[in-house]
């Protein structure tokens, strides 16, 4: 049954995807209304259809199979077991809202864009995506990851007459290449060793291989993975990329794309590998806990509100890889019912994840449409001009930073509860790990609430600073209602934490043995870390006594200000007469205390230089520069790609363009095969 | 267990009004108390304990001016401020080990209830489109931001011992037998969250409560615009946020005293405890306030290093004793 909604969700895309190369090809010019609507239609529908199929899968565990009837080399296999039900449904809610948003939002470039080339690739990005979170075979996971990776790569490009554009998509696709080659590797290396390509074969295999080639397997995975996650110091492509594509398209990215980094991350942790090696376990959750920190170090110093978010998204993979490292150490350690815990916070926070930076992402994408800068020192006092796009950023705002009583708190909850029970899992210096995290934990979610207030305060609040933002125009009611649908989803995912729990049992279930609403769920309205006595939290009834409180005091505060004057005046000017957008605070004021106090990371640099006339001391205009460096591109790439560059030149030395040379060449390399590759 | 039955719901209903009642009406009177003292050390006669009394009457009859650049945001920023402070307080444990909304959360809930007040607080901030809030703002959410992982990790020292996030929980452990305050992991953890404790509620060498400087100000600077009942409430709930943080950093760590279940008589001996305890804090905080200095901003960060480094020891040191 899931399996039928499944395959009607994967048909649904494809022909999304052919009436986008339809109309793209033939009558976009004369019929641009027809571009926009007709293949996005489809990508909702299957959206509807890829979610029932998820919820069916969660609701009756088990794996199901099903070979697609393509002609290939190898089997096209789809499975839905309950973890990838999981990132089905992660997929299913975000497309659905983005594919809402898009009607709207791609209405003011219909007559100069071809919508139907934008609407092919959006369509073959999500089939692409569907068939990687469910294919059940290490080819047909891989060629569906090219779809995937290919598709996004074209979206990047799609304003490719902007030089950034063009670059941004570029580094992408090499870096997403390198990945590949490293997950093509670990899988011929477990496939040699399986005797066979499906993820069956494969299950708990990989901590059966000699250690060396465990290792070696794990390693590759990680990184290749990570690479598609935006792990540091693999992530620089991400901020570049996801900025520059339309921003539907990078709600897709930030939200769903880059969690198959995620998803083929959770498949090797937890389904081909038993209990793995201690170190793999300290490994990732270091980079974890790197990540998570320069991820949003370097986003409370961006003042491109796009950039900012995607920078965002690099630290909320941190805090899911957090969760797959402590789960890695719990399982190593025999800590099965902790290992559920973390596991549960890392793909809880990777819906939730999903679900705000995609409302984030739409609406940072209404704003950007509006005011046509992605600078946020020229926005401001938007939210007089769009109150609901205002409303659902700041919704957004709240969960990504992790307050109750929003979704972003439960998972960030489960994540601290599991670190902190993991002090008392061995007597080892590992042991020191988890309260580390825990602190270094708190110190990315405090620092991630001080870049929200600075990204909603700056767009958003006080007086407008340019043009453009005093006559923004708010978004269209079909934009509104997919961030709507977002923004509802925060709560019911917060709110509802005790009623989503259950869903994650199968998954547990299957990956670690054991069920985890027993150990998360107290009294029926509140969550627990194991037990009752190791603490709750309800989000619910937070919620609750907070409307009581406040409702209580609004209405006491209403009733005695009847009697009392209550007017509205200018601002306090300091004297001076009037109050302009000059005076307000900047974002890049905002952030200037903790660019000094982290000027060690940042390595800031600035310029003043001031012009006069007459004297020095009468300057006319002063111009000022500040910014901070590139560290990892500097200090890590430039090296590396030097090196490659010198690598290429010798190999100049060997391509001789003999056609005799080569000729020798293979004939070489056939003998070695010969030799050493062909076993009897 | 809890909450599922009628009569224990009433009995949560209860418990969680007394502890209301608590906060709303001892918080001033902490605040009060502090500023008297402080006179007291200076030879000054201050205003008398009572005066926060006198001043929440004045500001909630007073009418108001809001600021015309201001939007929805600065208008609920009180009620969010002052009901999320509320919500933390009866999450902590504060005359029986038991606390009124135990269920619905522990010390994370806590530190995060007053972190989505914060938020609010610095949007507010900004909203006016002063240069002021805005600096406050900035400020604030500056030494928060450093503040959390040394608050955290005292925390966690905590919980560790209790082998619990839950207050109660942390509370009824600490009172038995096998308690030892004087273990260094204790002492030290307490040292962090007392410097924490400076630094969240604004007092030096943080900054300054006393002053409307816009060099030395933070918290005051966020809410220069706020008049009437809307102060009101800000000033009530920063100092119940005062009056939470003294009684957690008291009830975690020093709860002798403290009575395990809610009852009348414990209740009153309970209460006697913790207000003679609040006194002898109260002191702690007018001493360190008397004698030292305003620091520079960015001198702060150095302080909140070394509350995380304290409370890093303490982790450490369990290792060893």
């Amino acid at each position: 049954m899931a399996l039928a909604f499944l395959t009607a969700g994967l048909a649904s895309f494809l022909i999304g995807a052919l009436a986008g190369l339809a109309t793209g090809f033939g009558t976009w010019r004369q019929r641009p209304a027809t571009a926009r609507v007709a293949p996005f239609a489809f990508s909702v529908l299957g959206s509807l259809l890829l979610l029932v199929a998820a919820c069916l899968a969660l609701a009756r565990p088990g794996s199901v199979t099903w070979n697609l009837p393509l002609v290939t080399l190898f089997p096209c296999t789809v499975r839905l077991d309950p973890l990838s039900a999981w990132f089905t449904l992660t997929l299913a809610i975000l497309s659905l809202a983005v594919s809402i948003y898009s009607f709207g939002y791609l209405r003011p470039m219909e007559h100069t864009r071809n919508l139907g080339a934008l609407a092919f690739f959006y369509n073959s990005l999500l089939l692409g995506l569907a068939l990687v979170f469910t294919a059940a075979n290490a080819f047909f996971f891989l060629s569906a990851w090219e779809v995937m990776a290919v598709s996004a790569f074209c979206l990047v490009a799609f304003e490719h007459e902007k030089a950034e554009t063009r670059r941004a998509a570029l580094v992408y696709i090499i870096m997403s290449h390198a990945g590949t080659a490293m997950i093509l590797a670990a899988f011929l290396l477990l496939a040699a060793f399986a005797g066979g390509t499906d993820f069956a074969t494969f299950h708990l295999l990989a901590t059966k291989l000699p250690p060396a080639q465990q290792g070696t397997v794990f390693l590759l995975f990680f990184v290749g993975f990570g690479v598609k996650a935006g792990i540091v110091p693999l992530h620089i492509w991400l901020p570049d990329a996801h900025p520059v594509a339309p921003s539907n398209v990078s709600a897709l990215m930030s939200g769903i794309v880059i969690k198959c980094g995620i998803y083929g991350m959770a498949r090797v942790f937890f389904d081909f590998y038993g209990p793995p090696p201690l170190w793999t376990g300290t490994v990732v959750l270091a980079v974890g806990v790197v990540t998570a920190l320069v991820g949003v170090l370097y986003a409370l110093q961006e003042h491109d509100l796009k950039r900012l978010l995607a920078y965002h998204s690099i630290e909320n993979i941190g805090i899911i890889v957090m969760g797959f490292g402590a789960a890695l150490l719990f399982r190593t350690l025999g800590h099965p019912n902790l290992a559920a815990i973390a596991m549960v916070g890392a793909l809880f926070h990777t819906l939730n994840h999903a679900i705000f930076k995609g409302l984030l992402f739409l609406a940072a994408g209404s704003v950007v449409q509006s005011v046509h800068t992605r600078n946020m020192e020229k926005m401001g006092g938007l939210i007089r001009r769009m109150p609901g796009t205002a409303l659902f950023f700041l919704i957004g705002a709240i969960a990504i930073s992790g307050l109750p009583p929003l979704n972003g708190f439960v998972s960030e909850w489960l994540t601290y509860q599991a670190l902190l029970a993991g002090f008392g899992t061995t007597h080892s210096l590992t042991r020191l790990m988890f309260p580390i995290a825990g602190a270094l934990l708190a110190l990315t979610a405090a620092l991630a609430a001080a870049c929200f207030v600075k990204a909603f305060g700056i767009p958003f609040l006080a007086l407008p600073r340019s043009e453009a933002a005093a006559t923004a125009q708010e978004a269209t009611p079909t934009m509104r209602g997919a961030m709507a649908l977002l923004a509802a989803a925060c709560f019911v995912l917060g709110l509802g934490a005790t009623w989503v729990i259950p869903a994650f049992d199968p998954i547990t279930q299957q990956a670690l043995g054991v069920p985890v609403s027993p150990l998360l769920v107290a009294h029926g309205i509140a969550l627990q870390a194991g037990t009752a006595q190791s603490g709750t939290v309800s989000p619910a009834g937070i919620a609750l006594v907070f409307l009581v409180l406040a409702g209580t005091t609004f209405f006491l505060v209403k009733r005695r200000l009847r009697h009392a004057a209550v007017t509205t005046g200018p601002t306090w000017d300091c004297g001076l007469p009037g109050l302009t957008s000059d005076n307000e605070y900047t974002a890049t004021a905002f952030s200037k205390p903790l660019r000094l106090i982290f000027s060690a990371f940042y390595r800031p640099n600035r310029e003043i230089r001031p012009e006069y006339d007459v004297s020095p001391y009468y300057p006319s205009v002063i111009r000022f520069e500040s910014g901070i460096e590139a560290t990892f591109e500097k200090r890590l790439y430039d090296p590396l790609k030097e090196w490659i560059f010198r690598l290429s030149r010798r190999m100049l030395a060997i391509q001789a363009g003999s056609i005799h040379a080569y000729l020798a060449y293979i004939f070489v390399t056939l003998i070695l095969l010969l030799l050493f590759g062909v076993r009897p | 267990m809890i909450a599922t039955t009628p009569v224990t719901i009433t009995a949560v209903f209860f418990t969680a009004l007394v502890q209301l009642l608590l906060l709303l009406t001892v918080a001033p009177l902490v605040s009060g108390l502090i500023k008297t003292l402080k006179a007291r050390l200076q030879i000054r006669r201050g205003p008398g304990i009572l005066q926060p009394y006198r001043d929440l009457y004045k500001l909630f009859r007073k009418g108001m001016v809001l600021p015309d650049t201001a939007s929805w945001i600065f208008a609920a920023t009180p009620y969010v401020v002052f009901a999320t402070t509320a919500i933390a307080g009866l999450m902590i444990p504060m005359i029986s080990a038991k606390a009124p909304l135990g269920l619905f959360g522990g010390v994370l809930a806590v530190v995060y209830l007053l972190g989505l007040g914060r938020f609010f607080l610095a949007l507010a901030g900004l909203d006016t489109g002063s240069s002021f809030g805005g600096l406050g703002s900035s400020r604030e959410m500056t030494i928060s931001a450093l503040a959390e992982p040394a608050m955290m990790l005292a925390v966690f020292t905590v919980a560790i011992g209790a082998n619990s996030t839950s207050l109660s929980e942390i509370a009824k452990v600490a009172t038995s037998s096998t308690w030892h305050f004087l273990a260094p992991a204790q002492m030290l953890a307490f040292a962090a969250l007392f410097l924490v404790l400076i630094a969240e509620t604004g007092r030096i060498p943080v900054d300054n409560p006393a002053t409307h400087l816009e060099l030395t100000m933070i918290h005051e600077a966020m809410i220069l615009e706020y008049s009437g009942p809307y102060l009101g409430l800000i000033e009530w709930g920063a100092s119940i946020k005062q009056l939470l943080l003294m009684t957690l950093l008291i009830n975690a760590f020093l709860p002798f005293g403290l009575h395990a279940a809610w009852s009348l008589g414990g209740l009153l001996v309970s209460l006697a405890y913790l207000l003679s305890k609040l006194l002898v804090l109260a002191v702690a905080i007018v001493l360190v306030e008397t004698t030292n200095a305003k620091m520079r901003f960015f001198r702060v960060p150095d302080l909140l290093a070394m509350a995380f480094t304290m409370a890093a020891l303490g982790l450490v040191s369990t290792f060893l004793f």
